[in-house]
C-alpha cells in the first residue's frame, strides 16, 4: 500500500531549514513533499540548546546568520505561534588573556560583516552581570542575539508548510533515491515520491544520500548534551558562551537554566542518543564555574539528540556537483538553529531562481571531493 | 572529568520486599551484592520504618502484616558484612552496564554484571477539583506520615480511593485515632462481588481485606462504593469534600484532609533508562516493563522484582525478589536450589489468579478522567492545565507524549511526569479519539530524580 506522490520539489529531512523552504517553495506555487523519519523537527532543530546567536559564527557563515537573524523578529508573526525568541544578547567570556585577544581578533573581523560586538574588561563585566564567576577575564557582547524554544519552531515551520499545501509525511524513512532522466524517484517507507527536484537536508544521515549520487560528504554524528535546572528566580540575563565553547547556559523566565557543553553518548546507526553522565557532571562543574549561584540547583532533566557534523564545522549548503537539480543543506555541525529560517530561504531560491542572492560558496559540496576518512572532526566546536 | 567508577558482581535496587529477598538469596547463594536504597532504613514504602529514636511497636504500624514486616527488617543486620548496604543513595541513571549513584558522599559511579531492579510502586494520581489544594494527600502518602512520622495528614480525614490500598489506610487511620469524615471508593460495588471468586486464590489476603472491611464497619466507617465526581472545597486549604453517589445525588463532609489517589503505578524509570522492552496493560492502562515469569527482563543481566515492573503487592514483591536472585544465579551457571525455584513459580503463579481478580474488582476509574474540567491542572510543576492539553492536541498536532510534552511542557518539571504523565496521556487519547496505547509514554532521560549542581549542596 505505497502511497504515491509526484511533485515538484522532494525533501528528504523535515527539520527547520527543509520546512521552511517547503513554505518558500509553496508561496512559489511549486508542489513540495517532505519526508520525515520521525517526527518533524524532533531532529537537531530541536534537541539544540537554542541559541540564536551571531556571535563566534565562522566568518563564512556570518552572512547567513545576518540574515537569519532579520527573520527571527519577525517569526512569531510568521509561524502564528510563540516561539519564545528573545532578544537577551549573547555574551561570550574569556577566561584568559590570550581567550580575550581571541575575542578582540573576532569582533574586529565580524565589524567587517556589519555584526557590532561590544567588548568588555574585567571590571564592565563584573559591573553589568555581578554574578558572574572571578575566573571572567573579559566578554564581548552581541547584544542583537539570544534565545528561543527549539522544540517548538521546527513543528511550527511544518504545520505552516501544511497549511501552505505542503504534503508532509512523518514516520517516513528515506531507503532509495535516484536520478532519472527527468528528475528522482525517491522511495520512503509507505511513499514514493516522484519529483523534478531533490533536496538533501537530511542531517546526520545526509551523508548516505549524497553517496547516492556518488558524492562524498563526511557527515559525523554529533550529539549535544544539554541539563535543565528546577526553576530559579531569573537572573542570568543574558545567553552564555565561552571562548573554547565548552560550557554555554541561558535562563528563561519562567526560571529553568538551560546549559550545556561536551558531547552525549550516540549510536548513528541506530538514530539512539543519550546524555553521557561524565559529560553532564563535567558542564555542571563548569557552570558554577562561570555562575557560582548554581551551585545546589536541582538538574531536573537533561537531553541529547542527533546533529551532523562537517570535519571543518561549517555545513555544505548548494547544489549538488554531480547530478542537476539536487540541492544540498545539512551539516550544520551543531549551531544550524539560528540559520534555519534562512537556510529555507535559500534552498528555494537555488529552485526557484537558480541561484541564492547569499554568499553560499564557501559551503560547496565538491570541498570534500578529495576527503580521506580519518580527519580530525574531533574538535570541540560551541553548539547550540 | 575522571572519577572512580566501581565494579560489583550482582547490585540490587531498592530494599523494599522485593529488594530484601533478592539480597538475601543472593548472599546465601554466595554472593556480596550491592544493595542501594534511597530510604534512610530498610523497608521500602509499605514497610518503611519510623527514624532511628522514633522507633514504635511493629503491631502498631504494621497491623496485619507485622510479623512479615519484623522479619524483613531483620534481614539487613543479620546478614551484616555479607552485604554491601548503601542506605540513603539515589540511582539516578542506568546506563550500559553502570550505574550512576548520589548518596551522602556525593556522586558516585557503578558498574555491574548483573542487576536487579524492585523500584516499586507509588500512587496513581488523578486530578479532580481542588486537587492542588494543601491538604490534599495521596493515600500512600497519608500512610507514610502515619508510618514514619507518627502524624496523620489531618483531625478531620475523607479518604478516595480506588484499590485496596483505600480500606487499609481508613482502618489505620481509625486506629491511630483520626476522626474519618468519608470512605470513598470511586469503583463499582459490583466489580469487587463479581471477583470476589477469583480473590479467594489468595485466601489469607482475602480474608484480611474482608476484615478491614468489618473492622471498618464497626469502626462506624462506611466504604461507598460508585463514588463520582469528587472535589476537595477551601479556598486556601482543605475545608471540605463534596461527591455523588452512584445514583446522582450530592454528598458532601467538612473536612480538614483528604487522602486521595487512584490505585498504584509501576516506578519504571529505570527500567525505561536500562533498555528495558515495556508493554501496554489495558487493564491498569500503564506501562510495564516485560520480564519473564522468573523475573528476566529483555535486557541480559537485567532483573525485574516487586511492584516496579507491574504492582502485584508485598507478598509477591517478596516471592519475586527471590525468584529474580535465583534467576540470576543460574544465569551466573552459579548452584541453586531447583526446588525453591519451582515452589516460588508456583506461588506466583497463584498469586497471578489473585491478582487478576484484583485489578477486575478495581477497575480502571476512567469517569474521573472524563469529568476534567478545561480549568484544572493537570501538571502543577509547569501549571499546564487540560485546556492546553487539548487544545495542543486538536491544533498542533501532537499526536503523542512526547510531542505533547514538547509543546507544552507537561511532565518538564520536578516529577519528570510519574505524577502528571498519567492524566495526560489519557487526555491526549481521548481528545484524539484513540487508544491510550496509541499515544505512547514520555521517553526516560536522566535524571530520573533531581540531583544538584556541582555535588551536595
Amino acid at each position: 500500500m505505497t502511497e504515491r506522490l509526484d511533485v515538484d520539489v522532494a525533501i528528504i529531512g523535515g527539520g527547520i531549514a527543509a520546512c521552511a523552504a517547503a513554505v518558500a517553495l509553496r508561496e512559489a506555487n511549486l508542489t513540495v513533499a517532505v519526508l520525515e523519519k520521525r517526527l518533524c523537527g524532533a531532529g537537531a532543530s530541536g534537541v539544540n540548546f537554542g541559541g540564536v546567536r551571531q556571535q563566534g559564527r565562522h566568518l563564512a557563515e556570518l552572512p547567513l546568520a545576518r540574515r537569519a537573524r532579520a527573520l527571527w523578529d519577525d517569526l512569531n508573526r510568521i509561524l502564528g505561534e510563540d516561539v519564545e525568541f528573545e532578544a537577551s544578547g549573547h555574551i561570550k567570556l574569556a577566561r584568559s588573556e590570550a581567550g580575550m585577544a581571541e575575542l578582540e581578533r573576532y569582533a574586529q573581523d565580524a565589524r567587517g560583516y556589519g555584526l557590532e560586538l561590544t567588548l568588555m574588561g574585567a571590571n564592565a563585566v563584573r559591573d553589568a552581570l555581578p554574578w558572574l564567576g572571578p575566573r571572567v577575564v573579559g566578554a564581548s557582547l552581541a547584544p542583537e542575539d539570544g534565545h528561543a524554544n527549539p522544540r517548538v519552531v521546527g513543528p511550527a515551520y511544518a504545520r505552516l508548510a501544511r497549511h501552505r499545501g505542503a504534503i508532509i509525511r512523518e514516520f517516513s524513512p528515506v531507503r532509495r533515491a535516484v536520478a532519472t532522466g527527468a528528475g528522482f524517484e525517491t522511495e520512503a517507507d509507505g511513499v514514493s515520491v516522484k519529483s523534478r527536484w531533490l533536496v538533501n537536508a537530511a542531517g546526520a544521515g545526509a551523508g548516505a544520500v549524497a553517496s547516492w549520487f556518488g558524492e562524498r560528504a563526511p557527515v559525523a554524528p554529533l550529539t549535544p548534551n544539554m541539563l535543565v535546572t528546577e526553576p530559579l528566580p531569573y537572573f542570568v540575563s543574558r545567553s552564555i558562551g565561552v571562548v573554547g565553547g565548552d560550557i554555554y547556559l541561558r535562563q528563561i523566565h519562567r526560571g529553568n537554566v538551560i546549559f550545556g557543553g561536551g558531547h552525549g553518548w550516540g549510536d548513528a546507526e541506530r538514530g539512539l542518543a543519550r546524555p553521557a553522565t561524565d559529560v553532564s557532571l563535567g558542564a555542571m562543574v563548569r557552570a558554577v564555574d562561570i555562575v557560582p549561584a548554581l551551585k545546589g540547583a536541582q538538574v531536573i532533566r537533561s537531553w541529547s539528540g542527533m546533529d551532523g557534523q562537517m570535519p571543518d564545522h561549517i555545513p555544505v549548503i548548494g547544489a549538488s556537483s554531480t547530478t542537476a537539480r539536487l540541492i544540498h543543506a545539512f551539516g550544520f555541525s551543531g549551531h544550524g538553529f539560528q540559520l534555519g529560517p534562512a537556510i529555507g530561504l535559500i534552498i528555494a531560491e537555488l529552485i526557484t531562481a537558480g541561484a541564492s542572492t547569499s554568499p553560499i560558496a564557501p559551503f560547496a559540496i565538491a570541498r570534500f571531493k578529495d576527503w580521506v576518512d580519518g580527519g580530525d572532526a574531533g574538535q570541540p566546536v560551541q553548539m547550540d | 572529568m575522571e572519577w572512580v567508577v566501581a565494579e560489583a558482581k550482582a547490585v540490587v535496587i531498592g530494599a523494599g520486599p522485593a529488594g530484601l529477598r533478592a539480597a538475601e538469596a543472593l548472599v546465601r547463594g554466595g554472593l556480596r551484592p550491592v544493595l542501594i536504597d534511597e530510604a534512610e532504613r530498610p523497608g521500602g514504602q509499605i514497610y518503611r520504618q519510623p527514624p532511628a529514636g522514633a522507633a514504635r511497636a511493629a503491631a502498631q504500624l504494621y497491623g496485619f502484616e507485622a510479623k512479615k514486616a519484623v522479619a524483613l527488617h531483620a534481614i539487613l543486620p543479620r546478614l551484616a558484612d555479607a552485604i554491601d548496604y548503601r542506605p540513603r543513595t539515589l540511582v539516578w541513571n542506568v546506563f550500559g552496564n553502570r550505574l550512576d549513584t548520589l548518596g551522602p558522599e556525593g556522586q558516585g559511579g557503578l558498574a555491574f554484571e548483573r542487576l536487579i531492579i524492585a523500584s516499586g510502586a507509588m500512587d496513581r494520581v488523578l486530578p479532580f477539583p481542588g486537587w492542588t489544594l494543601p491538604g490534599v494527600f495521596t493515600l500512600g502518602g497519608a500512610q507514610i506520615a502515619l508510618k514514619a512520622q507518627g502524624v496523620a495528614i489531618g483531625r478531620r480525614v475523607a479518604l478516595v480511593g480506588a484499590g485496596p490500598l483505600l480500606p487499609l489506610v481508613a482502618h489505620q487511620y481509625a486506629r491511630a485515632g483520626a476522626t474519618i469524615a468519608a470512605v470513598l471508593d470511586v469503583t463499582p460495588l459490583a466489580a469487587k462481588v463479581a471477583n470476589a471468586p477469583g480473590m479467594t486464590a489468595d485466601a489469607a489476603t482475602f480474608a484480611k481485606g474482608l476484615w478491614y472491611t468489618l473492622q471498618n464497619a464497626i469502626a462506624g466507617l462506611t466504604l461507598r462504593f460508585g463514588v463520582r465526581a469528587i472535589r476537595a472545597e477551601g479556598e486556601r486549604r482543605v475545608v471540605g469534600l463534596a461527591w455523588r453517589d452512584a445514583a446522582g445525588r450530592a454528598h458532601r463532609v467538612d473536612c480538614d484532609a483528604i487522602g486521595a489517589s487512584f490505585g498504584l503505578r509501576s516506578e519504571t524509570q529505570l527500567a525505561d533508562l536500562a533498555g528495558c522492552a515495556f508493554a501496554f496493560d489495558a487493564v491498569t492502562h500503564q506501562w510495564i516493563p516485560q520480564r519473564d515469569a522468573a523475573g528476566r527482563s529483555s535486557v541480559p543481566g537485567v532483573y525485574l522484582a516487586g511492584d516496579g515492573a507491574g504492582v502485584g503487592g508485598a507478598d509477591v514483591a517478596e516471592l519475586q525478589g527471590e525468584r529474580a536472585a535465583l534467576a540470576l544465579m543460574q544465569d551466573l551457571r552459579l548452584p541453586i536450589d531447583t526446588g525453591r525455584a519451582t515452589t516460588l513459580d508456583r506461588r506466583l503463579a497463584r498469586q497471578a489468579r489473585f491478582r487478576r481478580a484484583l485489578e477486575a474488582a478495581w477497575p480502571y476509574p476512567g469517569h474521573l478522567v472524563d469529568a476534567i474540567a478545561d480549568d484544572e491542572i493537570i501538571c502543577r510543576c509547569e501549571g499546564v492545565t487540560a485546556a492546553t492539553l487539548r487544545a495542543t492536541a486538536r491544533e498542533r498536532d501532537a499526536q503523542e507524549m512526547n510531542r505533547l510534552k514538547a509543546f507544552t511542557r507537561i511532565g518538564m518539571g520536578r516529577c519528570q511526569g510519574r505524577v502528571c504523565g498519567h492524566a495526560a496521556a489519557e487526555l491526549l487519547a481521548r481528545t484524539l479519539g484513540k487508544d491510550v496505547a496509541a499515544v505512547g509514554r514520555l521517553r526516560g532521560n536522566p535524571p530520573i530524580k533531581p540531583i544538584p549542581v556541582g555535588g551536595l549542596p
